[in-house]
């Protein structure tokens, strides 16, 4: 299993790298969103895995073994931070494709020339 | 008083002017004045004590483990410059009400300058370095303030701008050598430093700590070459100009050197180095001073050469130089401060400080000419004046003072720097009170209100009285150049008369050749108009506009704009020192048992693969890359549930579904395919990147899961119940464990929904909002928006959904489930509301502001953890218990339950916040809103709701 674990991190991850060096804002958001899964879940590797041991008290004095249930606590706020970023990236790429009418990354010289003679 | 309360006083008072302004300018300017009086009288009550050679000291432990604590001291020099600062800064405040005009925002000036005094004081009184150090910056950056005071003047802002830079870069160098002491010594409090001369003296770091310490002290007191900020400062008003000129600012570098005195001195380097630095600076600065027309940069440049003097006889090294030194602060700081205010008073009054266009003014400002005749002939060092007294043990010293084996350079240099102080004092004399009347004033002179001239008036009434008795104040210099010198004191009188000694010829060579100087001032003058001399403005111009090039250079060349080349720089640079670590280990594989390959897992494996995959192949449609992110998301969130991590799974999951929703309202104004941008050569290129990446990703976390480890949970699994009381261990490490992370971690949620808010708000108030108002969707609309089906499921399912999202709440402590989760759920719940049928209509029917639930989210986990202090615990322990209601069981309660409504609350309003902005920009693109849950309603006639209004 650890194989496909790791497997699975690494496309997660090299998807992730390709699409955030795209050029036009879309691919870039969904690309940091699958490489925030990606580390995510390799966050959770760290912690080992293990089958059917949750961290879940079955008496309360911890007896049996458990999954580490430190992984688990971080990577779940994690999770909910990387919503929050993924919604803050989007909504700067919807500001500039709305303020500069191209959803371009790459910013150039020409580009912004040609913009403010747009404008005025 | 404590010391730290004497220090704290100006800054505390610095609230009030700005404050008190409202009641006008009387009450500003008196409030500023109780304020640094009752720090005044609070340092006078320990005059006694330190008198006795006592040291009065206050400590707080600040952050023990950098060395950083509070500890503030009283002792004779510490004293000396807290007295000044705050006496001298009364006569200025006073003086200071009559001379800010009404246009000027008073107010302000006044909390500029408490903060100066403030860090002044902080200065003189700090016992640690580091404290030091850091009131050391906030002088800078506070006369920053003041220097540029009057903005609207370019070279207000340049002095500020040119005082800012020196001294900061002098502060820079400062912490270095401070640093450097502490190391040496083995501790950062200055009382410790002060007993271990030896050790700095002759550890090898001496050398580097002085240079750098010394470049601190030189910058700050505008010591030659570093003498060209101050006469720029002087575009600040006079009253800042007299205050940093004479009391304060300039004489915190000559405060440095007098307190490290007793540890730094008496080695050949520093002997050279401040000795001479101080003879050339009071030469020099004399030197410039005879020549400048202008009445304040005459007065910049003769402090310059008088600051020199000082250091000078601090660089000596003996410690009747150092009781020299000392008189000669407390002199200079009363006559200078009292020229300053007669500089300004006739600024005030002839509309000019250009000394071509005064002179006659003794008739037409009796007063004036009475304050600064008395004052500047005790610059010049005349008999029956302060000035002359420490000038003649300035030339004593100097007079049996070798350098580099001649008996006569230091001798002669300081008859020449005497000279010229004579000469140029006699001008501010003759040039502006003397001659004849005439005409052509601006503005026609009188002596100004009693408000005015009191201050300077009393400052030259202490000329006379120390010049006249001198033995009066001998008590204190005694006490005070003995903390100089730590204690030993050679035995000595402070008197008029020594007799006829070397001192008293130069002397008097200095008096007739400096009114001989002035007499011949004219055609001189003339020749040093015409001499090329460097120009040190021109210079420092110079010089800070090519660093600016180099450092617009230097980014334009990292920063060109494309954001994909820093994160292609980026990504290769971290793979890069990856490699170069992982070349360099062992790569044994690990030994620990690996999992069985389960079918139902594998077939996750292989969906998640693929639909990565297919997402990369098919990313330029937009829509389908979407879709694909969300099989990738529930898979992983299938994913955690296998590997037994539930909390997880139902984070991911609900996540994952908001995520969704985000990036398809976000689509709907974005284009939906991506051109292609990048050639095949480019797409190589990063797909190589990419792979390499995800190889060394795959092989880390694969090298990491074969290993075994032993983690710090051990802990957190026992303690979960008995410390933490749930049984559920995530959810108790969130919200008690390591509740902090948890407050940091709501806290930077609402901050993001509140940036989105903002950024929205922003753009619909721009001129995006016309190009909104005009929009065309790129997409065929839907006939039926709310369709019937939706609507009523929907609402069929949301008390369901909410009850679901208690559930999750409650037993989160326990089982799976909890804060984050629940919050997510019910947020989810509204949401599926406002797809069906429209967020206006749904809105219109809750009635929660998402601002103010995030607030409340935050407030209620603060107060969570506040309440812990009421136990005598730290912030965010928490307690339980158990109680049973009598037919019920026994139920436990834990105040981490609040705490998890906190982040419940958090994330609701976070969440709804964020997609309410987004529905927001829709609004204006023309979506209509609907006053009926569903556009098409079969039981109204004709089927068709038609109420609609933008």
């Amino acid at each position: 299993m650890e194989l496909l674990v790791a497997s699975a991190i690494g496309v997660m991850t090299a998807a992730g790298i390709y699409l955030m060096l795209r050029l036009r804002t879309f691919p870039v958001v969904v690309g940091l969103a699958l490489l925030s899964n990606a580390v995510n879940v390799f966050l959770i590797a760290t912690g080992r895995l293990a089958v059917n041991q949750p961290p879940v008290l079955r008496d309360h004095a911890a007896s049996g073994t458990y999954t580490d249930p430190l992984p688990q606590a971080l990577v779940l706020t994690a999770i909910v931070i990387a919503f929050g970023m993924t919604a803050l990236v989007v909504i700067l790429a919807l500001g500039a494709f709305l303020s500069s009418e191209t959803d371009r990354i790459d910013t150039t010289d020409t580009d912004s020339a040609a913009r403010e003679e747009g404008q005025s | 008083m404590s010391p730290a309360l004497i220090a704290a006083l100006p800054f505390l008072g610095a609230l009030l002017p700005g404050l008190m302004i409202r009641a006008g300018r009387d009450a500003s300017a008196l409030v500023t004045g109780a304020a640094t009086l009752l720090a005044l009288i609070g340092l006078l009550t320990h005059l006694p004590a330190v008198m006795r050679g006592e040291v009065v000291t206050a400590q707080f432990t600040w952050l023990p483990a950098l060395g950083l604590n509070a500890s503030f001291f009283i002792d004779g020099l510490g004293m000396l410059f807290a007295g000044l600062i705050l006496g001298i800064g009364l006569l200025i405040i006073l003086y200071a009400r009559y001379y800010i005009s009404a246009q000027d925002p008073m107010g302000q000036f006044y909390t500029y300058l408490l903060l100066f005094q403030g860090a002044m004081v902080g200065i003189v009184l700090s016992d640690n370095i580091l404290l030091l150090l850091i009131f050391w910056e906030l002088t800078s950056l506070s006369s920053f303030l003041l220097i540029g005071y009057w903005k609207h003047l370019p070279e207000g802002r340049q002095g500020a701008r040119m005082a800012l830079a020196v001294t900061g870069m002098g502060g820079l160098a400062l912490i270095g050598g401070m640093l450097i002491l502490g190391e040496i010594a083995g501790s950062y409090e200055l009382t410790v430093i002060l007993e271990n001369r030896e050790a700095i003296q002759s550890s090898d770091l001496y050398m580097p700590a002085l240079l750098l310490i010394l470049l601190g002290a030189f910058t700050k007191s505008a010591q030659f070459p570093f003498h060209f900020w101050l006469p720029h400062a002087m575009a600040a008003p006079t009253p800042v100009s007299a205050y940093l000129h004479s009391a304060t600012m300039v004489k915190a570098g000559l405060f440095l050197m007098a307190r490290l005195w007793p540890v730094l001195s008496g080695t050949e380097a520093w002997f050279y180095i401040v000795a001479t630095t101080g003879l050339v600076t009071m030469v020099i600065g004399a030197l410039i001073a005879l020549f400048k027309d202008d009445l304040k940069a005459l007065l910049a440049f003769s402090t310059v050469s008088h600051l020199g003097l000082i250091t000078m006889l601090l660089g000596f090294g003996t410690p009747m130089a150092a009781v020299a030194a000392v008189f000669h602060i407390i002199n200079h700081a009363s006559f200078k401060a009292a020229l300053f205010m007669t500089a300004g008073i006739v600024d005030h009054e002839a509309h000019t400080r250009d000394i071509k266009r005064l002179g006659g003014l003794r008739r037409l400002m009796p007063v004036t000419f009475a304050i600064a005749t008395i004052t500047a002939l005790s610059m010049a060092g005349i008999p029956f004046l302060n000035g002359f007294l420490s000038k003649e043990m300035m030339l004593e010293e100097a007079s049996h003072t070798v350098w580099a084996g001649s008996h006569w350079a230091v001798p002669a240099l300081a008859t020449l720097g005497a000279l010229l102080s004579v000469a140029y004092s006699f001008r501010y004399i003759v040039h502006v009170f003397l001659g004849p009347e005439r005409d052509d004033y601006p503005h026609h002179p009188h002596d100004p209100g009693f408000g005015m001239w009191a201050g300077p008036a009393l400052l030259a009434a202490l000329v006379i009285v120390i010049g006249v008795a001198p033995w009066l104040v001998e008590p204190l210099v005694r006490s005070f150049a003995g903390a100089v010198t730590a204690g030993d004191l050679p035995d000595f009188h402070l008197k008029l008369w020594h007799g006829v000694t070397p001192a008293l010829y130069m002397s008097g060579i200095a008096v007739l050749g400096g009114a001989a100087l002035l007499l011949a001032h004219g055609g001189l003058a003339r020749l040093w108009q015409a001499a090329p001399r460097p120009e040190a403005k021109t210079i420092f111009d110079t010089v800070v506009d090519s660093a600016a090039r180099a450092a617009r250079a230097f980014t334009d060349a990292l920063h060109d704009g494309a954001i994909s080349r820093y994160l292609a720089i980026f990504t290769v640079a971290a793979v890069a020192v990856a490699g170069i670590s992982f070349l360099g280990g062992s790569f044994a594989a690990g030994g620990r048992a690996l999992l069985a390959v389960e079918i139902i897992p594998a077939i996750g494996w292989l969906l998640l693969v693929v639909a990565t995959l297919t997402i990369v192949a098919v990313h330029r449609r937009r829509l389908l890359a979407l879709v694909l992110m969300g099989v990738v998301g529930v898979m992983i969130s299938l994913g955690f549930v296998y590997i037994s991590a539930p909390d997880l799974a139902l984070t991911q999951l609900t996540v994952e579904v908001v995520t969704v929703i985000l990036l398809l309202l976000a689509l709907n104004f974005l284009p939906k395919e991506t051109p292609r941008e990048s050639g095949a050569a480019i797409r190589l290129r990063d797909g190589v990147i990419a792979s390499v990446v995800g190889l060394g990703a795959a092989a880390l976390i694969y090298a990491i899961m074969t290993r075994d480890v032993s983690s710090i949970s051990q802990f957190h699994l026992a303690q979960s119940y008995y410390g933490g009381g749930g049984t559920n261990v995530v959810n108790v490490i969130l919200v008690d464990f390591r509740g902090f992370d948890t407050f940091g971690e709501i806290i930077v949620l609402g901050i993001a929904a509140l940036s989105i808010f903002a950024l929205t708000e922003a753009l619909l108030g721009g001129p995006v909002s016309r190009r909104l108002v005009n929009w065309r969707y790129d997409m065929a609309r839907a006939g039926d928006r709310h369709p019937l089906m939706l609507v009523v499921a929907t609402r069929a399912l949301l008390p369901i959904a909410l009850v679901v999202g208690v559930f999750i709440f409650l037993r989160g402590h326990n089982q799976p489930g909890g804060g984050f989760i629940a919050g997510l759920v019910v947020a989810i719940a509204f949401v599926m509301q406002y797809m069906a049928s429209g967020f206006a209509w749904a809105q219109a029917r809750q009635n929660f502001h998402y601002h103010a639930t995030i607030a409340l989210g935050v407030l209620i986990a603060a107060l969570t953890g506040l309440g812990a202090w009421f136990n005598g615990r730290p912030f965010l322990t928490s307690d339980f218990g158990y109680i049973t209601i009598p037919p019920l069981n026994e139920f436990e309660w834990a105040t981490a339950i609040a705490f998890d409504v906190g982040v419940f609350l958090t994330v609701v309003g976070s969440v709804m916040l964020a997609l309410a902005s987004l529905s927001r920009i829709a609004r204006r693109a023309g979506e209509t809103v609907n006053l009926e849950p569903m556009d098409v309603d079969p039981s109204k006639p004709g089927g068709r709701s038609e109420r609609q209004e933008r």
